[in-house]
């Protein structure tokens, strides 16, 4: 029960965490970060496969390995494609990606 | 309970997950924060294999392998124009992975023989009598299966079957929607508020059953409500607002890993499915504000005549 309380207590701590970090979003980036955020509860594949990796019947790891391909669709695809749309934001703004780059 | 250092590379992982967000916020650092953000995934990937006891190897690579393919092929190729539908797509995959993990995880003591007598209480060691034939397990992974079936983790299990579902019919419903495969207008019928309260009080009332009975059977009853409560959600939206709704559905996959991380008693799968659930809920209202509109009227509004028509 105090291992439900200590998760608790980081689940609470957390929301203010994410409340706070994107407080201050620009209106240009709400779909990037939008796409960055759900590339990165494709992390749920850490899940997935800790399930399959405790699989002991052919029905359950099936079903295991889709929640795997799932969850790194997810999590690769999400980061990729995050990346692509920052790219394009790079390219309409040169001087801002020169001075990124720079530093 | 996994090692130390594992735990303290999953720290290290949630770390670059709030960094990402944070980068993700300004125009000059997005890139490099999306970047961190993919760190700190492959990190947490990576240590979750050594760290854990992971049967079936070959087969969770090869399904690795396939889904990364996937992924980063269809991010590649899309075109710009249909990035938000792949968004939607990838966001609906992740909240179906989750219900999955929950649903298998769930099943675990029953495949054992424990069973969780109906009620709420938790008291004393109900499922110990079946545990003389549920030969084969340590004592460590029946006390594992027994806590899977209090009513603590068994609340988690059913909020993460029924948001992914949710998660993952409504992602669905508008990646057809954005992708022009259905009208893209708001789609209403007579009494439809009235069936969707209905689909959602169901929902509730066999969460509580479930949860109640720790019963496989009931939990894929209650996803598959979430599929239903998903796409009643999602068609009344129209046109402009339904990359809003997207990011509402991204924040709700976000709660649901988190759960999944609660009921895995895994602290970054908690922290970085919270991160994603509390900020997407900001996005969503910064978003809906920048186009002048509320969440609340995006979503009822097409019952009203309100929501744009696309």
């Amino acid at each position: 029960m105090t291992e439900g309380v200590a998760l608790l207590t980081v689940f609470v701590l957390a929301v203010f965490v994410g409340f706070e970090v994107v407080s201050k979003v620009s209106s240009t980036l709400h779909t990037p970060l939008m796409s960055g955020a759900n590339a990165i509860h494709g992390v749920i594949l850490v899940g997935a496969v800790i399930v399959a990796g405790t699989a002991d019947e052919a029905g359950v790891l099936v079903v295991a390995l889709i929640a795997v391909v799932l969850a790194t669709l997810n999590l690769v695809g999400g980061f990729v494609v995050t990346d692509r749309m920052l790219e394009m934001f790079g390219a309409r703004r040169p001087e801002a990606a020169a001075k990124d780059g720079a530093e | 309970m996994i090692a130390v250092w594992a735990q303290v590379c999953y720290v290290v992982a949630a770390v670059c997950f709030i960094l990402a967000l944070k980068g993700l916020s300004s125009p000059k650092t997005a890139r490099r924060g999306n970047l961190v953000g993919a760190f700190g995934a492959l990190l947490a990937v990576v240590v979750t294999f050594i760290a854990y006891d992971i049967d079936n190897l070959g087969w969770i690579l090869l399904a690795v392998a396939f889904g990364a393919v996937g992924g980063a092929m269809g991010a590649r190729r899309v075109a710009m124009t249909a990035m938000p539908q792949l968004v939607a797509l990838f966001n609906g995959v992740g909240g179906g992975a989750a219900a999955l993990v929950a649903l298998l995880e769930l099943s675990e003591p029953a495949r054992a023989g424990i069973t969780r007598p109906a009620g709420f209480g938790d008291d004393g060691w109900f499922a110990y009598s079946p545990l003389a034939e549920s030969g084969g397990h340590t004592e460590s992974e029946i006390l594992r299966m027994v806590d899977l079936l209090s009513t603590g983790t068994l609340t988690a299990t059913a909020f993460t079957v029924l948001i992914g579902a949710v998660s993952f019919s409504g992602s669905t419903v508008t990646f057809l929607k954005l992708q022009e495969l259905m009208t893209g207008r708001p789609i209403t019928f007579p009494g439809g508020p009235i069936v969707f309260g209905a689909v959602l009080v169901a929902a509730v009332g066999l969460g509580l059953w479930a949860v109640a009975t720790g019963s496989v059977t009931l939990a894929i009853i209650l996803a598959l409500v979430g599929l239903l409560a998903g796409v009643l959600l999602v068609l009344p939206v129209g046109g402009a607002d339904v990359p809003i709704v997207i990011s509402l559905l991204n924040a709700f996959t976000g709660l649901a890993v988190a759960a999944g991380g609660y009921v895995l008693e895994n602290a970054l799968l908690l922290v970085a499915g919270t991160l994603v659930g509390a900020s997407g809920t900001i996005l969503t209202r910064a978003m809906a504000h920048a186009m002048g509109r509320s969440v609340s009227s995006i979503l009822f509004g097409a019952f009203k005549g309100g929501s744009t028509a696309g």
